[in-house]
């Protein structure tokens, strides 16, 4: 028999190898799609002055909704002070939040915010946000934060309702550390 | 030809080494066929017996056996156990024992290979099942391995990490073995377009297996990585995202289930033929429409993920191709019903696990059809529906194919009929009992029951107790195969002709029962007189 197994089997290998490479090239091509559709409902950055050039349409009002959540590891209490708001698309809003660590020590988290349905988290942006950075909190401190976003006048018609959701997280690690030892966490907001 | 077989006879008493050594270090595919296929029916009564746990625990409401933590290590490790224990290996046990001889081959292309990727299962199997006996205990938070779940999982998650690894690697080497096999080794005149169906879907199912099982391999890599070095890939807190781990799952996950079922498919391409005395209706297309599914299994994953929250975009797209993949599957189930028609059929075991086969499997694909439904899929999503799809489509649409082609092979295996009477007992008995047991977890999963939980309201009480029984009785059924595999191998039986089905065609039907230790050392030559269809 001329032909030579050995080949093939080496061939199907190095395909096999690729397709291993491939599964972790699924990270940046999710990145992309999410960039593209608003899957995972990420919020955008914009300045202030940026914010500030968009047309307010004052014909239209939506609603968005606040939602809070967290995480097991962190002994924090955390809500809105209003459960919802109406605000009119390309006007600049301010929503507060509290938090509340019950233990009795120090605590360091942070809040990764998303919004959903995921179409509009592509006209949601934040100019302020108390989750750009990582909240200390002394023990038994109660703190009330705040958010200033925009919801892009460009906002698809359809969309009236929308929520933006927070999920605090405890910063690896613990809160002997000062904010600027810890490990930075990788952030996408 | 039958002079080369003959002559294969008297080598073989020079070449078959004894003892266990012709176990642990065995390169002849015959013998690596049958470590498989003893492997996955011993896989099959551990992940049956953790079945078992599950339907006692449900039998009725309310906590009655076990804890829910281990209730829950009982669904997970069942499916493991049952997908990469169980069914992977009989199938690769079959491709071992038949695709040579079926091509007229001497061996599989890399024995060494061959030996390796068998004895991987066993130590992958001690790494996942050593868990139970661990802090945190064995695996619980779903087959599926979802962050960040599966993430609280104790001292045992690198074991489990580390076990769909080797599992991987055994089932990639494996696939390379038999596409190196087919690809170089067929005997002269044996084209392509002559490759017995079974041989056909085994490649298909190798290149599904090559293109998703490394797939697998990094989505669990990320998780270890995860856990263990601070990377986020899943993680929100770090700005990863746990739904990206869905994706990358079940981009292998859907092929998986087509490389579980293809060979099965494979396997009644060649019963139904043989007991209803006709040529396969429609080989080509056959070929074509198993290629087409394979192909379009890579573009309905999310279907698993209907209710995660997809743009309508992805939603329709996902529901469109999942759709689309009924249509080759279609085709199939046409052709062996066409194959039948107007034949000489006779029923004997392996034809009424293939009709079987036919009947149940596509009750299965009805309900997938409906749940690839996405606006009603969120109804039936994670509930027992979903359980009910997926077991008829794995039970009497895998299970019983394999079943079928070791009662259509065993003869030809062992040179020794098995009892029809037994063999009969043990279809209708598994066939009433397996429809008890499934059937009606559909309308408990209309109903609204979730599937995965211990616990369940007692409008759901009368029908659990029935399952529960059909399950009792379809797994107290598979002893009968066993008593019949192990009467075969005893040689107690009528002895088996070399054709040993009245119209069986093909190359292994032309070798003795059984086959000398080496067979087709010197190749057959295949015209299209001899050629399987
Ligand atoms: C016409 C063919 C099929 C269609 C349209 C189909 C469709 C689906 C859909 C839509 C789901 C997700 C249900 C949900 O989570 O709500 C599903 C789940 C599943 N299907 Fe199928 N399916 C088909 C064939 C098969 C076959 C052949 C197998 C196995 C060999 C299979 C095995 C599974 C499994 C294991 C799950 C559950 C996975 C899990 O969540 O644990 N399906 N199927
Ligand atoms: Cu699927």
């Amino acid at each position: 028999m001329a032909k030579d197994p050995t080949r093939t089997a080496k061939k199907l290998a190095l395909f096999a190898v690729a397709m291993f490479g491939f599964g972790f090239a699924l990270v940046p091509i999710y990145e992309v799609v999410c960039e593209a559709t608003g899957i995972g409902g990420r919020t955008g950055v914009i300045s202030q002055s940026e914010a500030e050039a968009d047309q307010v349409d004052a014909e239209r009002l939506v609603t968005v909704e606040f939602d809070t959540n967290v995480d097991s590891a962190l002994p924090w209490a955390f809500k809105a002070a209003e459960f919802n708001m109406k605000v009119h698309p390309g006007e600049m809003a301010e929503a507060v939040f509290v938090v509340e660590n019950r233990s009795d020590k120090p605590v360091i988290g942070k809040a990764v915010p998303s919004v959903a349905p995921p179409i509009a988290s592509k006209f949601f942006d934040k100019t302020e946000c108390f989750c750009f950075t990582e909240q200390r909190l002394e023990a038994g401190e109660r703190k009330e934060m705040i958010v200033r976003f925009v919801v892009g006048s460009q906002l698809p018609e359809d969309i009236l309702i929308m929520t933006l959701s927070y999920r605090f997280f405890q910063v690896p690690d613990n809160a002997d550390v000062a904010i600027s030892d810890t490990k930075a966490v990788k952030t996408k907001i | 030809m039958n002079d080369a077989a003959v002559h294969d006879d008297h080598h073989d008493h020079d070449h078959k080494p004894t003892g266990i050594g012709r176990w642990l270090f065995s390169t002849n595919h015959k013998d690596i066929g049958t470590m498989y296929l003893v492997f996955s029916l011993f896989m099959f009564f551990v992940g049956g017996a953790m079945a078992l746990v599950i339907r006692a625990e449900l039998f009725q409401p309310g906590m009655q056996f076990v804890d829910p933590q281990f209730f829950n290590s009982m669904t997970t490790v069942h499916a493991l156990v049952m997908i990469f224990g169980a069914l992977m290996p009989a199938g690769v046990g079959l491709a071992n024992w038949m695709i040579p001889i079926m091509i007229g081959a001497p061996d599989m292309a890399m024995p060494r290979m061959n030996n390796m990727s068998f004895w991987i299962l066993p130590f992958a199997f001690t790494l996942l099942l050593s868990t139970f006996f661990m802090p945190g205990g064995a695996p619980a938070g779903g087959w599926t391995m979802y962050p960040p779940l599966v993430l609280q999982l104790g001292d045992g998650f690198p074991f489990l990490i580390f076990a769909v690894h080797f599992l991987g690697i055994s089932s990639i080497m494996g696939a390379i073995n038999i596409i190196a096999t087919v690809f170089n080794m067929r005997a002269p005149g044996m084209t392509f377009m002559r490759l017995p169906l079974f041989v056909w879907t085994w490649i298909i199912t190798a290149f599904l297996l090559i293109a998703s099982m490394p797939v697998l391999a990094g989505a669990v890599t990320m998780l270890l990585t995860d856990k263990f070095f601070g990377t986020a890939f899943f993680d929100a807190a770090g700005g990863g995202d746990p739904l990206l781990f869905q994706h990358v799952f079940w981009f292998f996950g859907h092929p998986e289930v087509y490389i579980l079922v293809l060979p099965s498919f494979g396997i009644i391409s060649q019963i139904i033929p043989t007991f209803a005395r006709k040529p396969l209706f429609g080989y080509a297309s056959m070929v074509y429409a198993t290629a087409s599914i394979a192909f379009l299994s890579f573009f309905v994953w999310a279907h698993h993920m209907f209710a995660v929250g997809m743009p309508l975009t992805g939603e329709l797209f996902f529901m469109y191709a999942t759709m689309a993949i009924a249509v080759p599957t279609g085709v199939k189930i046409f052709n062996w019903t066409a194959t039948m028609w107007k034949g000489s059929m006779t029923f004997e075991t392996p034809m009424l696990f293939s009709i079987g086969v036919l009947f149940m499997f596509s009750i299965g694909g009805f309900s997938g059809l409906m749940m690839g439904i996405t606006p009603v899929d969120f109804q039936y999503h994670d509930t027992y529906f979903i359980v009910a799809h997926f077991h008829y489509v794995i039970v009497p649409g895998i299970i019983y194919g394999v079943i079928a082609g070791v009662y259509y092979w065993l003869p030809k295996w062992t040179g020794v009929m098995y009892d029809e009477k037994l063999g009969k007992l043990h279809f209708w008995l598994s066939t009433i009992s397996v429809n008890v047991l499934f059937f009606p977890m559909h309308f408990i999963g209309l109903a609204g029951m979730p599937r995965r939980i211990p616990d369940y309201s007692t409008q759901f009480a009368d029908w659990n107790a029935i399952i529960s029984i059909g399950g009792f009785v379809f797994g107290l059924s598979q002893l009968i195969l066993v008593w019949v595999v192990i009467k075969c191998a005893r040689g107690d039986g009528e002895k088996a002709t070399d054709q040993v089905w009245e119209s069986a065609h093909g190359l292994e039907f032309t070798l003795p029962s059984p086959p000398p230790f080496h067979s087709f050392t010197t190749p057959p030559v295949v015209t299209d007189a001899t050629a399987h269809s």
